[in-house]
């Protein structure tokens, strides 16, 4: 490479459009030419046609911009990192969370706590799980983080409420028991990758 | 004479009436152009259509405070509304809104004065609303206020020439200035509409008219992007609501001269009465209005000055003189 093309600082794809301004008058004469051509041409009533035609198609052709938002609602991405949801497993509808305490560890804000015990089948089981959203900057590292795909980000981007405390609890970030069927295995952040599934080893027994 | 005091006392609580609901009205339809044009659905929410916004913004106009600013004139800031609200009015009552008709066998004119100058006396008193502006603009100690009332001086000033001049042709043509004799001349159906005589003092004086009623393309007085909103910047509430209603109403007097002069005014069109009529051609220069502020931008205080002395008045000017040749031979 030439050192003339290291200091072309024009990158990109260099496929600009030049707007047609046309020529600028220089003389008097050619300025009265040029406000006679722009009067006679209809130029402002091409102007007054298009805003009638998009006026038609809002009305008749639903080509209405507006999002009626409490009514309707844009579909947000996958990976984006609204309010907390715990998953539960299908199967037995207990709490996925297995007590393991990374997600409290990891958390920059240090606004997860948990408290867990021993239960009588010598499970670790939580008794207590809150996330203050008060400090939460949701940087997504609990969800990122936890080995059970149990704490995730879900869609539930509303958090509007007259107490910040109203989403600390854990029964609100739980999936209901009976609720269970329509949980969606979260694809978002955090989540496993698609082909995880060809990825994994066995663990041999005779470990 | 009783009945005759009575009458017109009627006349001028009806139109009152009728027109300050219809400039609320306009802000709505107004909202729901734009908002068309602009592939929103515009007021939506309250009552069907969003209809009953009208009465919700009368409400909060009505019930804001009073508020006088610091360092403003008070006689002076106090009045200027009510100047641009009652200018607008009594420029009404020189204008014919629909041919007579009967009611009861008694015969209404729908004019409140029949003066065989009404398009002077339309012009002049529309003329003398620019005080309103003027005086607000000037009565409050804030510089977006005064330069809004210094653009109404040199705006509404100006196109006075050119609506005069523009206006002049036709009725060297009718050789009336009554607004009843005006629409008389052109009777005889659409092709004596004096549009197809004078096209050019149509245009003229429409776009003189857009001017005075300071609507888009000459929207100078309360630009936002230049001046804040220029004269009305420290005004609220009702007095804000007059200066809003005076405009409204001077945007209906306007269309209404357009069309009693070049439209062929209450005349019957075709199968149409003449007083649908007039109120249809009202109303599709009331739509260009709002079609021309969504479509156009605004032009530049030095390009408003340029047009009006350098285009507009000479050609109403050129206007005129082949008006009068044409006549002469």
């Amino acid at each position: 490479m030439s050192f003339d093309k290291l200091k072309e600082r024009n990158l990109g794809s260099g496929e600009y459009i030049q707007v047609d301004t046309g020529e600028y008058p220089e003389t008097g004469w050619a300025e009265f030419k040029q406000v006679i051509k722009r009067t006679l041409s209809v130029e402002l009533f091409k102007g007054l046609g298009i805003t009638f035609k998009i006026m038609k198609e809002a009305l008749w052709k639903d080509q209405m911009h507006t999002v009626k938002y409490p009514i309707e609602k844009l579909p947000i991405s996958p990976r984006y990192r609204a309010v907390h949801k715990l998953l539960g497993l299908l199967e037995s509808g207990t709490n996925r969370c297995i007590g393991c305490g990374l997600c409290e560890k990891i958390c920059i804000a240090k606004c997860i706590k948990m408290d867990t015990k021993i239960d009588e089948e010598s499970r670790k089981e939580v008794t207590e799980y809150t996330i203050n959203f008060g400090r939460c900057i949701f940087c997504g590292y609990c969800a990122e983080v936890c080995p059970e795909l149990a704490i995730v980000h879900g869609g539930r981007y509303e958090n509007a409420s007259e107490q910040r405390e109203h989403f600390v609890l854990k029964e609100d970030l739980l999936t209901p028991f009976d609720q269970l069927q329509f949980q969606h295995e979260y694809d978002g952040f955090g989540a496993v990758s698609p082909d995880a599934d060809d990825k994994i080893k066995k663990t041999p027994l005779a470990y | 004479m009783d009945s005759y005091i009575i009458e017109t006392i009627v006349k001028v609580v009806v139109i009152l009436t009728i027109f300050s609901a219809l400039a609320g009205f306009t802000t709505y339809i107004e909202r729901k152009v734009l908002a068309f044009m602009q592939r929103r659905p515009g007021p939506l929410h309250v009552g069907p259509f969003g209809l009953l916004q009208i009465l919700c913004d009368g409400a909060k106009l009505f019930t804001k405070e009073d508020f006088i600013p610091q360092h403003a004139i008070r006689p002076i800031f106090m009045i200027a509304p009510v100047i641009t609200a009652a200018t607008a009015f009594i420029a009404m009552t020189a204008v014919p809104f629909f041919p007579e008709f009967t009611v009861f066998g008694y015969t209404v004119k729908p004019i409140v004065a029949d003066i065989n100058v009404g398009l002077l006396f339309i012009l002049g008193a529309m003329a003398t609303g620019l005080y309103g502006p003027l005086l607000g603009g000037m009565a409050q100690a804030n510089k977006w206020g005064l330069l809004g009332g210094a653009r109404t001086a040199i705006q509404l000033l100006s196109y006075e020439v050119v609506t005069g001049l523009s206006i002049l042709a036709p009725l060297m043509l009718v050789g009336s200035l009554s607004l009843i004799d005006i629409n008389n001349y052109q009777a005889g159906g659409l092709f004596d509409w004096l549009i197809w005589t004078q096209p050019v003092a149509f245009f003229l004086f429409l776009i003189a008219g857009y001017a005075e009623t300071n609507r888009t393309p000459f929207d100078l007085l309360e630009h936002e992007a230049e001046v804040v909103a220029g004269y009305a910047t420290e005004y609220s509430g009702m007095r804000w609501g007059m200066f809003f209603i005076g405009e409204y109403a001077n945007l209906f007097t306007i269309s209404f001269v357009v069309v009693l002069v070049f439209l062929g005014g209450y005349n019957d069109l075709w199968f149409i009465p003449g007083g649908l009529a007039i109120v249809l051609k009202v109303m599709f220069l009331i739509f260009l209005f709002l079609w021309t502020r969504a479509s156009w931008p605004h032009v530049r205080p030095d390009q408003l000055m340029w047009l009006c002395w350098k285009i507009l008045m000479p050609l109403a000017l050129v206007n005129v003189v082949i008006t009068g040749l044409v006549i002469m031979v």
